[in-house]
């Protein structure tokens, strides 16, 4: 196998759109190292300034929870956590 | 994860049924049947190759564009393309599949892509009509797919049908500029719409009758509507176009269908399709070894990029990366 098709590592990219918002998932790109990834994520997911920021993050350094284990993760739905939960008469107005 | 309990795999395939059966969209990390994996690596590798071999007919332009600003808006338009190329290989490789695997199989031949793009750019008005004819159908098609079921493909698409409106009305604009101009000019932009005309509503695929993929595809939530509709919306929407460009479509059987409140129009040349299909179109060769180049020449600033990151971290990634 020649050096060069070893692949470059993978990153993924997340774009912050505007000042007060979150940074925000946008796809990935292959670079050799976070300088020249951050470079890249520019140019393949920003040519029209879609951000004012941008993440990079090498994607092995992902830790994520396993969606088969949805329910053990999010299923306990505790309903009373929510206002509407809750019966308030309309006599006393907005609450 | 192996799967080799019949229940569970009952169970998880019940479970992938109902999150399609919801419109819900199916995520990286979920199970899901082995075909349909498969059929998403290959359509998503296909339309990313697409992207990326579609930049050759119009760069073959980019030296020759009659203005600086049309240079300008080209170069911009030929930029998105190779964007698209890298948002759906990325799309892509949250299938398990490799940038490199991706690579391969385009160069061996093994993957395909959009037959259109073997036919040439003989004149300028071919940029026009590629980005009126070609983008809107890829944009008719396209738009269909922000809501497919595969989540990194519909997000993907989002983001490519932002960037598409521009390349079809600037090739629109090209149009009306060489419609209006002198007869030559005039004549340069009906000899481009004569010569794209059919291979663009070829690009929808096969008719339903033949089409192998669609039935399967439409039940997993990756189609939502068939070639042939697609390919109806298409001809609606372009025919008031040339008329108003004052162009005439190459096909005598084409005339609106107050009954059907569509326009009907001629058989494609289905055999001429599957000979560009199968390799024989005037450009099939030279797209793919002008691709293959490019790849091979620039192995050389992939491997000194490496060799840079190694000497930078003081390890040698090369042999880690190796293993
Ligand atoms: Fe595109
Ligand atoms: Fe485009």
């Amino acid at each position: 196998m020649r050096a060069s098709e070893q692949g470059w590592p993978l990153w993924e990219v997340f774009v912050r759109a505007d000042r007060g918002l979150n940074h925000v998932h946008a796809g990935s790109v292959h670079a050799v190292d976070a300088e020249t990834a951050l470079q890249a994520a520019r140019d393949v997911y920003t040519r029209r300034a879609e951000g004012v920021s941008i993440w990079v993050v090498r994607s092995t350094e992902i830790v994520a929870s396993d969606p088969d284990r949805r329910d053990d993760w999010f299923g306990d739905l505790k309903p009373y956590r929510h206002p509407t939960f809750y019966e308030i008469p309309d006599a006393i107005g907005h609450m | 994860m192996t799967v080799t309990d019949e229940t569970t795999e009952a169970a998880l395939q019940e479970r992938f049924d109902a999150t399609l059966a919801d419109g819900r969209k199916i995520e990286p990390r979920d199970w899901m049947p082995e075909p349909y994996r498969q059929t998403m690596i290959r359509q998503i590798a296909q339309h990313a190759h697409s992207e990326v071999i579609g930049q050759q007919p119009e760069g073959n332009w980019i030296t020759r564009a009659p203005t600086l600003a049309r240079k300008a808006v080209l170069v911009a338009k030929v930029q998105d393309e190779a964007g698209h190329g890298l948002y759906l290989y990325s799309a892509c490789e949250t299938l398990g599949i490799s940038r490199d695997e991706l690579n391969r199989r385009l160069h061996e031949g093994r993957q395909k892509y959009s037959s259109i793009f073997n036919y040439p750019t003989l004149t300028w008005a071919d940029v026009g009509a590629i980005g009126w004819l070609v983008d809107g159908a890829a944009i008719t098609n396209q738009v269909m797919l922000t809501r497919t079921s595969y989540g990194p493909y519909a997000r993907a698409m989002i983001r490519i049908c932002k960037e598409e409106s521009f390349h079809q009305r600037q090739g629109f604009e090209i149009m009306h500029t060489l419609a209006t101009g002198t007869d030559e000019q005039r004549a340069m932009a009906q000899d481009a719409l004569d010569r794209w005309w059919w291979p663009s509503i070829s690009m929808f695929g096969p008719p339903d009758a033949e089409s192998v993929h669609t039935e399967q595809s439409v039940a997993w939530g990756i189609k939502l509507e068939t070639n042939d509709q697609l390919r109806q919306k298409f001809v609606d929407q372009t025919v008031p176009q040339a008329d108003y460009l004052g162009l005439r479509i190459p096909d005598p059987d084409l005339r609106w269908n107050e009954e059907r409140g569509h326009y009907d129009f001629g058989a494609i040349d289905w055999d001429d399709f599957w000979k560009v299909v199968r390799g024989d179109g005037p450009c099939n060769r030279e797209r793919l070894e002008h691709k293959r180049a490019t790849w091979e020449a620039g192995a050389w600033v992939r491997e000194a990029a490496l060799a840079h990151a190694a000497k930078k971290s003081g390890r040698d990634t090369t042999t880690e990366e190796a293993r």
